[in-house]
């Protein structure tokens, strides 16, 4: 445990979301038992946990892309600046324009980067013309740390990337519908070294203005990145709290098993 | 690993590899390799007798089918004689066209008997027996030019008119003089004649446009029949064809695979498009007869009913290739698009039809391709009894005008007695195929240039 860098600076800021005595069901598989999380908003939280323990599951849960599973039940509260979002009120489509998602296997559409990053803008009628929509585009590609990069060539289509910068046209499309809730899964595991560290830099400019949640199996990434991490296993949220503490200091005898790489 | 005892000294230079190396092949493995050169064997020996097959199959279409792309036409001048033709002398097209083809008879014998002298052929045949050799045609032929070109009336032209139908099959090998016997329209005398003229070359086959444009002729006149109108009848059937399965077929086919929740409801509607597939086509036709002709009055014998008969017969192709198409799209581009705030509608509309489209265009090309040559659903709407003797006049007329297909119009010719007629029956086979080759080309080509995308 040497080389983990720990976040120094601990701000409390007002809750994002709160999630209470969620319950994910996969047909006959219970695959989250009673998960009761706050996530604050402009910071970075982590998930963590082995393989299988439900960590996906529940970042999906928080924009709903559970729906899109048959077979998938969810039940309890998500409330998300205090509206739950999955009352019946509440369209999807409208939820995931406010809550982005990152991908694990970057994937971006068979378009030009141009339209990847605009699609979304477009469909939510955020530009009234052409001017707005190239700004928002440039907007989104500098946040995503990319511009730089593709700026002469924003009619080139965005397969042709390499990894990282796919993964980071992807990040640029996600903020681009300016979500206020930033969802990632593991965005930098199929990745090389030099375009994590690229990912990880850029994860730390967004939590400036957005509330980032992100699943990953590296705990020195999760060290370095948040500020806030919660521990799954089993379907079950075991700790939740300060980066720092949870890695040095943890309460709970099987997050220190996970974290002396006892289990997982 | 115990050492194997050599059986003797080694001449310099040689090295007897050693029981149990590698380089010596035991026992098993030389049963396996020869088990699996006698597979490769049987392989080859299935592709080759397909390929013999194929071979025989095309080499039977040419050779029966080639001749009919060529015709035999005879050379001659003749003179348009004004008192004949228009005896007021001016020129007046109503009046022109009251000369009837009778009218136009005696000139023709007029000709020949001029070109006999010319040519200085001995024959005993008379002016009237000399024009068996052209086709019944002929005066019809010449009446349509002089109409058209009235200020040829005083003139002698040059015309090339259609030989009969004997004098073709003789040119080409089908006629003799020994099955001229009992024949009433050619002797042996005419043959000569038909030599001395070939010789000297007035007689020549010539390239068949009219077979490819022309209409369908009656059982007297084989020489004059084409398969133009027929192909105008599929076309027009093709037309109603593409317009109402694509969408409808690629509409269902979204629903079934977005939209559509996944009970036992949907299961058997699944089940049973795959077994329309699989339906005998000449049911359709029964079911074509029964609503669209008996039912909702269509006229018969029109290229919108055959067209909406196999539009039935081709839905399930299409729905079940473009199923496939937009199951092959991956789902991480469908879970991108709803990360981003889409709609599935949206994600289906904007970003997995467009993958989708190579895919289900050559769907419904093969689709097409298999609609062109069906005949057994059109027997029942009538469209294959049918002669296509005329044009249609416009759009609307060659959709409900009576017409033919093509492989109706092969059907016909094949049926016919005269053996000119099956001659032809052969060549609009081969043109029947070479559209099916282009179609399935582009189909091909269609794949090709746009595979994977992402």
């Amino acid at each position: 445990m040497n080389d983990m860098r720990t976040m120094d600076n601990t701000v409390l800021n007002e809750t994002k979301i709160t999630a209470r005595d969620v319950h994910v069901h996969y047909g006959t598989t219970h695959a989250i038992k009673g998960v009761d999380v706050d996530i604050a908003d402009r910071t970075v939280t982590a998930f963590i946990g082995p393989s299988g323990c439900g960590k996906s599951t529940f970042l999906r849960c928080l924009n709903r892309m559970n729906d899109t599973i048959p077979g998938a039940v969810v039940t309890g509260k998500i409330k998300i600046d205090e509206a739950d979002i999955y009352d019946s009120r509440v369209d999807p489509v409208q939820l995931r324009a406010k809550v982005g998602m990152v991908f694990q296997k970057p994937n971006p559409f068979p378009k030009s980067i141009y339209d990847n990053v605009a699609y979304g803008p477009k469909i939510h009628g955020l530009a009234k013309n052409k001017a707005e929509l190239d700004e928002i585009v440039e907007k989104a590609l500098r946040r995503g740390a990319i511009w730089d990069e593709v700026k002469d060539r924003l009619h080139a289509p965005g397969t042709g990337l390499s990894g990282g910068q796919q993964q980071r046209l992807c990040i640029a499309r996600a903020v681009a519908t300016e979500p206020e809730v930033l969802l990632m899964d593991e965005p930098c595991s199929a990745l090389d070294p030099i375009a994590t560290a690229q990912v990880e830099e850029l994860i730390d400019e967004l939590r400036q203005n957005f509330s980032v949640v992100i699943v990953t199996h590296s705990m020195q990434q999760a060290a370095r990145v948040s500020q806030r991490t919660a521990f799954f296993h089993l379907g079950n949220l075991v700790e939740y709290g300060e980066t720092g503490k949870i890695f040095t200091n943890p309460e709970d005898s099987r997050t220190e098993s996970y974290i002396s790489g006892r289990i997982g | 690993m115990t050492d194997i005892p050599q059986t003797g000294p080694l001449p310099d230079g040689q090295t007897d590899p050693r029981p149990g190396s590698l380089l010596v092949t035991d026992d098993r493995t030389k049963r396996r390799n020869r088990a699996e050169a006698r597979f490769k064997a049987y392989g080859i020996a299935a592709l080759a007798i397909g390929m013999a097959f194929l071979a025989a199959l095309l080499w039977a279409i040419l050779s029966n089918g080639l001749t009919a792309f060529t015709q035999t036409y005879v050379q001659l001048d003749v003179p348009l004689l004004e008192e004949k033709l228009d005896k007021d002398g001016d020129r007046d097209p109503a009046k022109l066209a009251k000369v009837s083809t009778f009218g136009y008879a005696p000139l023709i014998e007029q000709a020949l008997v001029e070109q006999v002298e010319a040519t200085g052929v001995e024959t005993e045949l008379a002016p009237k027996a000399l024009s068996k050799v052209l086709s019944g045609s002929a005066a019809a032929q010449l009446r349509d030019r002089v109409l058209a070109n009235p200020e040829l009336i005083g003139q002698t032209v040059s015309v090339e008119l259609l030989a009969s139908s004997r004098v073709d099959g003789y040119l080409k090998g089908r006629v003799s003089r020994a099955s001229l016997a009992r024949d009433k329209n050619l002797d042996a005398e005419h043959l000569d004649l038909i030599d001395a003229w070939r010789e000297a070359g007035i007689v020549e086959k010539r390239f068949n446009w009219s077979f490819i444009t022309g209409a369908d002729a009656s059982d007297s006149r084989p020489e004059q029949a084409g398969i133009g109108v027929a192909m105008l009848g599929s076309l027009f059937m093709m037309l109603v064809v593409l317009v109402l399965s694509l969408p409808i077929g690629v509409a269902a086919s979204i629903y079934l695979e977005e939209f559509a929740p996944k009970n036992r409801f949907t299961d058997l509607i699944e089940v049973n498009i795959s077994n329309l597939a699989a339906v005998p086509s000449i049911v359709f036709g029964i079911l074509g007869l029964a609503v669209f002709i008996q039912f909702m009055h269509l006229p018969q014998s029109a290229p919108l009913v055959g067209g909406l008969v196999l539009t039935l017969m081709t839905l399930p192709t299409i729905i079940i290739s473009t199923r496939a198409s937009l199951k092959a799209v991956p789902p991480s581009i469908r879970d991108a698009a709803l990360g981003v705030g889409a709609s599935k509608m949206q994600a289906v509309m904007h970003h997995v039809l467009p993958l989708a489209m190579p895919g289900i265009l050559t769907g419904t090309i093969l689709g097409l391709a298999q609609a062109l040559g069906e005949t057994a659903p059109l027997l029942l709407i009538g469209m294959v009894g049918y002669i296509a003797t005329n044009y249609p006049e416009g759009v609307a007329e060659g959709f409900l005008s009576p017409n033919s297909a093509m492989p109706a119009q092969i059907y016909e010719w094949a049926k016919r007695a005269d053996p000119a007629f099956y001659e032809r029956a052969w060549g609009g086979i081969i043109v029947l195929l070479v559209f099916l080759l282009a179609m399935n080309l582009i189909a091909v080509l269609l794949r090709r240039r746009f595979e994977r995308r992402w």
